[in-house]
């Protein structure tokens, strides 16, 4: 059937126009058409590799300053790692991260406290309890907490969460000095409330209807579909709102640096001053450690382990996904 | 008679999409409601158990009684109510759970004491899905074909025992060999439960139900305004489609209309 005499006639009757009034109205596809097309995945993968290069080069740049602070300083890894003591200042100067480790942790975990089960019980309640009217007010509102300045809530820390914190504690006997891990939490806790609530306040509504109403339909109440239905289904993006969360208390820095102080040291005490990673960079920097000396050149270890800690936080947060998602349609 | 319903109207905000509804449906029987496109066969059937609560501006007027009590009225416990007037929609919408988890989690929520393993084979029996899925109960309800998934709700809201089973078009996503299971399934739970279907197919309509509502839009007002619903004729199946008492209904079921 399909001899070449007869596709080659075949294809000619196709090239006959078969409205010849109106061809001359389609001028068709420009005859660079095979030329842009090439042009435009050029430009797409550039920016593509961009930012992986970008990525590769902190990376790289990180990992052979770290490489010159352990030839300086004469520290070991061991030494760094386990160290409880952080004097770069002191003869023979000491570089143990704990304390900042510590105190990154710490501030972390405290301002988690207080925006993890604020901001999914704020987005639970956007997303399934609230009138259409009021989320739309309450959701850009909560937004707006998320556009402050890190620097304002830093000297809102200073100027009005300390003075609290002081006129509850102080009657009771309890000294609260002016820099304390306590007013860090808070508002760095309040900070990231809208991360967690707006992310998964989309990731809740995105559920499908019809999941609810199945719900609803077996006799459930809308707290039952809410924690047992569109939770779960969601699960996976509250988790990354979660995530996204914590890394972003583990990298502010400037609220920490006016709330919290800079005195590395490991205590359980929420009133003592603590120093971050982030908070002993900016120390560091803004000090007058000169270029090449071990002071200077612990930076970038520092700066090496923050990154260590927030990838590991993501490669956490991509198991914890593949082990509980529920994946629907 | 289970559901009965006086002078029935519902509004979605404004608009009145039923209107003065007076229906007696039929213990233990295949009720089906059928009619043209937008007349409010879905709405009548989320009357019954309360699902039109859930959106805002729906009101309704008239009353609904089930086995006598009234359901219609604002302090009516539409939670408790829609564990004994389950319901199947149009969409197979299974729980992104495991099989056995989609029919365990309503018996869950509901305070089941029994024996749960017994509950979801029992479920799945009637639903005539035990066969397929009982190698794979704790894979996702959402592995299974469209057809299966369509079985798993109805297993899901076999396993609540309700007394009323509400589907809502519950084929019309389906291939014709899952049609036919679901329909051979519906006559196979006639005898335990009662069950109203809202269908598009007249030809199902007729296949599987005892008695036919038909619902059509109410012509003294322009449809560009709003499309309201009313009771056109409620007859036995047969009847209905033989010798229908109403010159709309037998406009719609020869095809002349909708």
């Amino acid at each position: 059937m399909t001899t070449p005499e007869r596709s080659a006639a075949d294809s000619a009757a196709v090239m006959k126009p078969d409205h010849p009034a109106t061809e001359d109205l389609w001028s068709g596809h420009s005859r660079f058409l095979a030329f842009w097309e090439l042009a435009i995945a050029v430009i797409l993968a550039f920016c593509a590799v961009v930012t992986v290069l970008t990525t590769l080069g902190i990376v790289l740049v990180l990992s052979i300053q770290t490489v010159e602070f352990f030839m300086e300083s004469k520290a070991g890894i061991l030494e760094f790692l386990l160290s409880t003591e952080l004097k770069p200042d002191a003869t023979p100067p000491t570089f143990g991260i704990l304390p900042l480790a510590w105190g990154t942790f710490a501030i972390a975990f405290g301002s988690s406290c207080i925006a993890l089960p604020i901001g999914l019980l704020s987005a639970i309640y956007l997303s399934e309890y609230a009138p259409r009217r009021l989320r739309g007010v309450l959701k850009p509102a909560l937004e707006l907490l998320a556009g402050i300045p890190s620097i304002v809530y830093g000297y809102l820390a200073l100027l009005l969460v300390t003075p609290v914190l002081k006129a509850i504690f102080e009657p009771l006997g309890i000294r609260v000095p002016q820099f304390n891990a306590l007013s860090a939490c808070i508002v760095v806790g309040v900070m990231i409330i809208p991360l967690v609530s707006s992310l998964s306040e989309d990731v809740l509504s995105a559920v499908p209807r019809g999941l609810r109403e199945a719900a609803y339909g077996l006799g459930a109440t809308k707290f039952e579909v809410s924690t047992r239905v569109v939770l779960p289904a969601g699960l996976s993006g509250v988790v990354a709102s979660f995530i996204l969360a914590i890394s972003r208390a583990v990298g502010e820095t400037m609220a920490v640096v006016l709330a919290a102080g800079m005195l590395p040291q490991i205590t359980l005490n929420p009133l003592e001053s603590l120093e971050t990673m982030t908070t002993y960079i900016v120390q560091v920097i803004s000090g007058e450690a000169s270029y090449g000396t071990a002071k200077y050149l612990s930076l970038f270890a520092v700066g090496l382990s923050l990154f260590v800690i927030t990838l590991g936080l993501n490669i956490i947060s991509g198991l914890v996904l593949a082990r509980y998602r529920e994946v629907y349609q | 008679m289970v559901l009965t319903t006086r002078g029935l109207s519902v509004w979605y905000g404004a608009a009145l999409a039923l209107k003065d509804i007076t229906i007696d449906i039929p213990r233990h029987k295949i009720t089906a409601v059928i009619g043209p496109s937008g007349c409010g066969k879905s709405t009548l059937l989320r009357c019954f158990n309360r699902m039109n609560d859930l959106i805002t501006g729906a009101r309704m007027e008239g009353e609904i009684r089930f086995n006598g009590e009234l359901i219609s009225t604002p302090g009516t416990d539409a939670v408790s109510l829609r564990r004994r007037i389950g319901m199947v929609f149009q969409k197979p919408n299974p729980f992104p759970k495991s099989i056995y988890n989609n029919i365990a989690w309503g018996a869950r929520i509901n305070g089941y004491r029994g024996d749960m393993d017994d509950l979801v084979e029992r479920s799945l029996r009637r639903a005539a899905l035990w066969d397929e899925v009982k190698n794979k109960l704790h894979r996702s309800g959402l592995e299974l074909s469209g057809g299966q998934q369509q079985r798993l709700c109805i297993a899901r809201t076999l396993a609540v025992e309700p007394e009323v089973i509400l589907m809502d078009e519950p084929c019309s996503a389906l291939d014709p060999i899952s049609t036919a299971r679901v329909e051979d399934l519906m006559d196979d739970l006639k005898a335990d439960f009662t069950i109203i279907i809202v269908t598009h197919n007249m030809q199902q309509a007729r296949r599987v139900s005892d008695m036919t509502a038909c619902l059509m839009l109410d012509e003294t007002v322009a449809a560009e305004i709003q499309r309201t619903g009313i009771l056109a004729e409620f007859s036995p199946t047969d009847l209905l489609f033989t010798n229908p008492k109403d010159k709309r209904t037998e406009a719609y079921i020869t095809g002349r209309i909708g």
